[in-house]
């Protein structure tokens, strides 16, 4: 008998093949196209049209591809927050590579391979494919965190990056090879069903190659202890750089750690993995928020924050409910608009010859550019979590199914923690608005509203963090049929 | 003849991936750092071809083959970075490259 090639139906990968594809399109037109900056527009258009085609799928396809991909809601939301971030940081990079003389057309393609690899994450029904789409998003990142080669902070942020991160991942991939010596398969669903049948509560195996998983994941989304390499690559990447992966690495970090945690060590390890994920969400957050006390650099301070929203995201996941996951996607949605968008207010008030900002760069700014200083008060006041904004919604929803999940404890930690927060974040305010400026404005960046793509990427950030916090209905509504 | 234990295998692959780890962490050489990495992620080869076997199951062989792949991209990456490293810092020692801090 002639053995049947499998049928395979692409329908799930749709925006992937979209992306991908894309960013080959882009690589081959940097060779003809000799205006750099319209590689970006044509980038945008491609994240667009992927936008499209994920809305097109709502509310999402079964299983496909030999079980190993899934176009579920939740793969699906994660794609469109990969996409806006992408478009943010597309749009923040055009402007910024212009001033600092780095137009060039690899960097389209390769943060749309970044892209490729998110995605391909978000929708990994198999742990090869999470594999392969973590590696696709790092080596990306890898590149792109040193694309500015005559800036010593960049390259050595590219090192420390690459270092760490292809370490983080040679412990993913033994766990993963733990993880298929304990149940025969890579695949989530079949790891799910076989070490819940098997009648032996905890595999020592398995246990440990879940152990490794995590360590892999706490690497890339910047748990505590894992976190050393993140201040320093947020701070030397170039700023357009940090806009984009601050976010996108973090939410498919996120997308996958709940997927390997929700259906491959369910409901054997759930009592395992929710004391780890209580533990590492309260030893995260508090760390990030009391390390970003002490800082003047602005991208720093903003990498510390970063971990100290990824310790929020991980209460969500801990709450082992789908309230929890639900509040964590939102979190995520929040996260993106928030900090992609102080990072690109950074990008604006950045210096021609510096690659980072002081605190002191801020001083005056709300005289010098009102606009600008008053997008940058709204991503504050969101990051620390006031009402009416999407931040204050994201923490409540987080904390709530924190509480329901019998984790008060962790949800007091949280909102103490947010208390603490606003000491740093209102220190970047009083700098904008009650310090005198520090330097003659012609150094600084013209804003111009509507002319400028980074003004466009601040307004659209600044829109939906006011937009979503005055109607988080309708993202809520969304997320009810993930 | 007697065929070698699958035991013997992952040990090897444990052994291999232990060294391979504190040698990134204990050496300061960037170049050698780079070497260690591989040496993990070839020691996960290994523990990867032998479950296959053990297991009956393909798996264990495909997977080994996309990582074979990424170590090499990795190692592409790896080795451009730090040509460009040298080239501004003239050296391949990571305690010398310590600008961001704080």
């Amino acid at each position: 008998m002639r053995p049947q090639l499998p049928t395979l139906d692409l329908v799930p990968l749709y925006p992937l093949l979209v992306v991908t594809g894309w960013a080959v399109l882009v690589l081959l037109a940097d060779l003809f196209v000799q205006h750099k900056r319209a590689l970006g527009y044509l980038a945008l258009t491609g994240v667009i049209v992927a936008a499209v085609v994920t809305v097109a799928l709502w509310p999402g396809v079964p299983t496909s591809f030999q079980n190993m991909a899934i176009s579920d809601g939740q793969a699906l939301f994660f794609n469109l927050v990969f996409l806006v971030t992408g478009a943010l940081g597309l749009l923040v990079a055009i402007e910024y590579l212009e001033r600092k003389d780095l137009q060039r057309g690899e960097y389209y393609a390769l943060l749309m391979f970044s892209l490729a690899g998110m995605i391909a994450m978000a929708a990994a029904e198999d742990l090869l494919i999470v594999f392969l789409g973590l590696e696709m998003m790092s080596v990306a990142l890898y590149v792109l965190s040193g694309s500015n080669q005559r800036d010593m902070s960049s390259i050595e942020a590219a090192m420390k990056y690459f270092i760490l991160g292809s370490f983080a991942s040679a412990f993913f991939l033994y766990g993963i090879a733990l993880t298929y010596a304990a149940a025969g398969s890579t695949n989530l669903a079949q790891i799910g069903s076989w070490l819940s049948g098997r009648g032996i509560p905890k595999d020592p195996v398995a246990l440990t190659g879940l152990s490794l998983l995590l360590v892999g994941f706490g690497f890339k989304v910047a748990l505590v202890p894992f976190h050393w390499w993140t201040p320093d690559v947020y701070q030397g990447a170039p700023t357009s750089v940090t806009a984009f992966m601050s976010v996108g690495a973090k939410a498919a970090g996120f997308a996958t750690l709940t997927r390997v945690l929700y259906s491959a060590f369910s409901p054997t390890f759930t009592t395992d993995w929710v004391t780890v994920a209580a533990v590492l969400a309260a030893v995260t957050m508090t760390f990030g928020n009391l390390a970003a006390l002490v800082q003047r650099d602005v991208k720093r301070l903003l990498g510390y924050s970063s971990i100290a929203h990824a310790g929020y995201v991980l209460v969500g996941i801990a709450a082992a409910s789908p309230v929890g996951v639900r509040g964590m996607l939102f979190y995520i949605l929040a996260y993106a608009f928030m900090t992609a968008g102080a990072f690109a207010v950074a990008c604006a008030v950045e210096r021609r010859e510096q690659s980072t900002t002081t605190l002191a760069d801020y001083a005056g700014l709300a005289q010098r550019s009102p606009l600008l200083a008053a997008a940058m008060l709204l991503f504050m006041l969101s990051l620390i979590g006031i009402p009416p904004l999407i931040g204050f919604w994201s923490k409540l929803f987080v904390f709530r199914a924190a509480v329901e999940a019998n984790l008060a404890w962790l949800a007091v930690l949280g909102v103490l923690n947010s208390a603490l927060s606003a000491y740093y974040y209102a220190g970047v305010v009083v700098q904008m608005y009650l310090r005198e400026p520090g330097r003659s404005p012609a150094e600084e960046v013209a804003f111009r509203p509507w002319r400028s793509a980074l003004a466009v990427a601040v307004f659209l950030a600044a829109a939906a963090t006011v937009v979503l916090g005055l109607w988080p209905g309708a993202v809520v509504n969304l997320l009810m049929g993930v | 003849m007697q065929d070698v234990p699958t035991t013997w295998f992952l040990l090897l692959g444990a052994i291999l991936f232990t060294i391979g780890a504190v040698g990134v962490l204990v050496r300061r050489n960037i170049l050698v750092m780079l070497m260690c990495i591989e040496l993990m992620m070839n020691a996960v080869n290994l523990t990867f071809v032998a479950l296959g076997r053990e297991l009956g199951s393909l798996t264990g062989q495909v997977v080994v083959f996309f990582t074979i792949v990424v170590a090499a991209v990795e190692v592409t990456v790896g080795l451009a970075i730090l040509i460009e490293l040298n080239r501004l810092y003239q050296t391949a020692d990571v305690d010398e490259v310590a600008g961001l801090k704080g």
